[in-house]
């Protein structure tokens, strides 16, 4: 009895908190609590979008012509799928970085000898080509929300213009938040250099990054692909 | 303090009185004072939403009233359901969440403080910014459930609807932030031995409506960003004649506005199912179905919401699948009523104050659950909705449901709170005034609704069967408001002076009840080790407990096996007590009237950090105003938006790279 009395006096000696009662720490608990929370604003976003889908009274269409007299000119269906294809890939290709970077924090502490070993171990890298790969992904949807509104789609002018950059917009703008997120994990790694005691934090990161991957795969599908 | 054989199985401390002043409210981080800013805060708009509840009382008393022009009326009932709904109830149920989870569950403060001081913050700016509308004579005038197309700009270009949307977006960041933290609380922050299935009744139904408002919030704030982006630019999510269907804002509110009930209901609930055990000297009765009824209420609550829109024709299969769902969720909610009348049947009752509230939730929520069950089947709805009988629904089980628990709660609490008891005469007063002003209020509604009256109707032609009614309904609206003084008095006089509460002045069973009142900064000087649902009790009154399951599963710590102590006949065995009471002693010693510093205990820093996040997020939502459509003037709303979130980001940076205490 006594040494468990001492035990507990050592553990406030060392500032140190009751262990939590999953194991798991608050932070990893509250992201899961915030993704099912954010799996609820895209559920409504693309429930709209779907239910708003050929409900248009004028074009352009996402992947019907609009032809005249609904349209003074003929319209070509409007999304570019091969474009988005790419900039798909290229977001999955973020989250591959991302897989890399959380490694790469874990065992920074582990020695390396080859060159793979440390191009594999560079958490600085890994961070950065996720933001790069991010970033990429946020220049096509820059491209495709320009090249909509020359082609006379802007977010004013039909239902599926009101849905589609309001639901790809809010992606958009979540990415962006990653983005942001990721290049302060960077500026850290930068300044004192992040450890495995730092895991956490990257990892929470790094939910969050393949969380808003995910509802993309969804948007892909069902607005892209789907017709 | 007490030494002898029923020492705590932890030690507990003398009250250590914390900073005052201003800026210590201002930067305070610690749970129970968040939760006293929340009370105090909702009770202000209690009382402003009760001011507006008389003024449309006072216009409708007589017919053809003059008191308000059928503009203000609007305004008038719209603000009443808002600021009832999102600045008193909630935010009261919030002040119980806030000071009595972590208490609750054996915890020193919920799982991430500062985020808890953010949504405080958030909520006071969001209600004085709601609330402001007033001052520029544009307060909201849709209806608190805004229903679009009549709130897009076309048939509502005031900047009234603007407050209104930007408000409740603003209210919506608090809940959820709170929601996170009191999910990650409740999962990971219980003391050993406090299994989920030992869980208080209160905190099982805080937990249950933390995932209600994770899960429905989102979707409000998705038809909001949809109505703001109508209004300011230009989109057509509910323009019909661009094709936009007219239900989507009802679906995607209702789908929001039924979870939305049960985020009202179940916090009273869960504070009547502390009260009632307590002032029956029995354990709850059928804890486990308990627990799964407030779950399947929970689970069902998000299955019924089209129940709201019988009377826009949706078929047959959807009324029926609707009809049927909703009758089903009478099951659990008439389990929780049975439950209660059983924990109370052969007890030995006590009828203070806080009994007698929760006694009057069980009979007054049962009114308005059965007027439910009648509007659930369409043919019914077709006939009731609209009128004035589903307000009389509705306040049954607002006003007799979740105002009675939360004035129990209140009373059975504020001891714990101010460390001084509410005045029980004056209670007691109190109590039977708000009775008798509740069901002279409320229950005449029901026949003005069936003889036909409608809702929101500013004025109404005498002699159709209704001027008695509302002459009897206006009554009891200002006997509703001198209860509400009585309370009011009761309450400022008790702060000062009240007597003095000590620890534990109801014999309580739960843990807040073994530590002082009001608790210390850090709640426990040692994490107590739960054996079973009633901790205190197994304490205090080991008899009470006797039937209720109990273990001991070690974890290290004190390890004061409480069960052990029973003997048959249920009452405390001889054998381990003066060992236990030798061990308890020494800590009891070492905590008395010290301070978290002097007991190593880490306690999170004050910061004024969260404030200024909060204060910017406001701030960059106002500045959504000056895209109001009539004279838009973007250059200035993208000054203030730009702002804004500068204050918010940088106070978010500084917060978040800040650590949350010092390293000892």
């Amino acid at each position: 009895m006594s040494h468990a009395l001492a035990s507990t006096h050592d553990e406030h000696a060392h500032g140190g908190h009751p262990p939590t009662s999953t194991g798991l720490d608050h932070k990893k608990v509250a992201i899961w609590a915030f993704i099912g929370s954010e799996c609820m604003l895209f559920v409504s976003l693309i429930s709209t979008y779907l239910i708003y889908k050929g409900r248009s009274r004028v074009g352009p269409f996402p992947h019907e012509a609009c032809l005249p007299p609904v349209c003074a000119t003929a319209l070509k269906p409007i999304l570019n799928i091969p474009v988005t294809s790419a900039s798909t890939f290229v977001l999955l290709m973020s989250s591959l970085a991302m897989v890399l970077a959380l490694a790469a924090v874990e065992m920074k502490d582990q020695p390396k000898h080859t060159f793979g070993e440390r191009l594999l171990g560079n958490s600085k890298l890994w961070l950065f080509m996720t933001a790069v790969l991010g970033t990429t992904f946020l220049g096509f949807q820059a491209f495709e929300f320009t090249s909509f509104v020359h082609e006379g789609l802007t977010i004013r002018t039909n239902l599926f213009g009101s849905s589609f950059f309001t639901l790809t917009g809010f992606h958009g703008a979540h990415v962006t938040a990653g983005v942001l997120w990721l290049l302060t994990l960077l500026a850290i790694d930068m300044r004192r250099g992040l450890g495995p005691k730092d895991a956490l934090n990257v990892d929470l990161c790094a939910l969050y990054w393949h969380f808003v991957d995910v509802v993309w795969i969804a948007i892909f599908t069902l607005v892209y692909l789907i017709k | 303090m007490a030494t002898t054989a029923s020492a705590p199985a932890y030690a507990p401390v003398e009250s250590y009185v914390g900073e005052s002043g201003l800026w210590s409210w201002l930067t305070t981080v610690d749970h129970k004072r968040i939760g006293a800013l929340y009370l105090f805060t909702a009770l202000f708009f209690f009382l402003v939403g009760g001011v507006e509840a008389g003024l449309i009382r006072w216009q409708l008393a007589q017919p053809n009233g003059h008191v308000l022009s059928a503009e203000a009326y609007n305004q008038m009932f719209t603000m009443h359901g808002t600021t009832m709904i999102f600045l008193a109830i909630m935010p009261l149920s919030a002040a119980f969440f806030n000071y009595l989870i972590p208490l609750q569950i054996g915890a020193r403060d919920v799982a991430f403080p500062r985020l808890n001081a953010f949504s405080y913050w958030v909520y006071l700016f969001g209600a004085i910014f709601m609330n402001a509308s007033w001052f520029v004579g544009a307060a909201p005038n849709g209806g608190w459930f805004g229903y679009a197309p009549l709130t897009t700009y076309q048939f509502s270009p005031g900047l009234n609807i603007d407050f209104w949307v930007i408000g409740l977006q603003i209210l919506g960041v608090s809940s959820l932030a709170a929601a996170f933290n009191f999910i990650t609380t409740i999962i990971n922050m219980r003391a050993p031995g406090m299994s989920l299935m030992r869980m208080p009744m209160f905190t099982w139904n805080a937990f249950v409506v933390q995932f209600l408002l994770v899960l429905a919030f989102p979707v409000i704030t998705i038809a909001l960003v949809f109505l703001q982006f109508d209004r300011f630019f230009g989109t057509q999510f509910y323009e019909i004649a661009a094709g936009a269907d007219p239900l989507l804002w009802q679906h995607l509110f209702w789908v929001f506005g039924h979870p939305e009930v049960y985020i009202l209901i179940l916090p009273a609930f869960g504070l009547t199912s502390e009260i009632i055990p307590v002032f029956s000297r029995k354990p709850i009765f059928g804890y486990p179905v308990m627990v799964y009824a407030t779950m399947l209420i929970a689970f069902l609550g998000f299955g019924v919401w089209a129940h709201h829109m019988f009377a826009v024709g949706m078929g047959p299969i959807g009324d029926t699948v609707f009809g049927v769902t909703t009758l089903l969720i009478a099951i659990p909610t008439g389990v929780k009523i049975f439950n209660w009348i059983f924990t109370m049947w052969g007890g030995s009752l006590k009828f203070t104050t806080a009994m007698l509230f929760a006694i009057a939730l069980v009979g007054e929520f049962t009114i308005g659950g059965i007027s439910g069950v009648m509007h659930a089947s369409p043919p019914a709805d077709l006939q009731q909705t609209d009128t004035y009988f589903i307000v009389a629904h509705f306040h049954y089980v607002l006003f007799g449901g979740s105002m009675m628990g939360i004035f129990g709660g209140i009373y059975f609490y504020f001891p714990k709170i101010i460390g001084r008891m509410l005045d029980e005469g004056l209670g007691k007063l109190h109590f039977w005034i708000t009775f008798v002003g509740m069901n002279l209020t409320f229950f005449p509604m029901h026949f003005s609704g069936l003889y036909g009256m409608p809702r929101r109707i500013y004025q109404y032609e005498p002699n159709q069967g209704w001027d008695t009614f509302n002459m009897m309904s206006s009554v009891g609206t200002a006997i509703l408001m001198l209860g509400t003084s009585v309370f009011i008095w009761n309450f400022f006089k008790s702060i000062k002076s009240g007597k003095i509460a000590g620890n534990d002045p109801w014999g309580g069973g739960t843990l807040e009840w073994l530590i002082p009142s009001p608790p210390p900064e850090y709640n426990f000087a040692q994490i107590p080790r739960v054996t079973s649902r009633y901790p205190a009790w197994d304490v205090k009154s080991p008899g009470l407990t006797a039937e209720v399951p109990h273990s001991h599963r070690g974890d290290g710590r004190i390890d004061v096996d409480v069960a052990s102590k029973h003997t048959a006949d249920g009452h405390p065995g001889a054998g381990h007590e003066p060992e236990q009471a030798a061990e308890a002693a020494p800590h009891i010693e070492i905590a008395t009237g010290k301070s978290a510093k002097d007991l190593g205990i880490p306690m999170p820093n004050p910061t004024i950090k969260p404030m200024f996040c909060a204060g910017g997020m406001v701030i960059m939502f106002t500045g959504l105003l000056a895209y109001h459509t009539t004279t838009p003037r973007p250059a200035l709303a993208l000054a203030v938006i730009l702002s804004g979130a500068m204050i918010m980001v940088v106070s978010l940076y500084a917060w978040v790279l800040t650590p949350l205490e010092d390293h000892h």
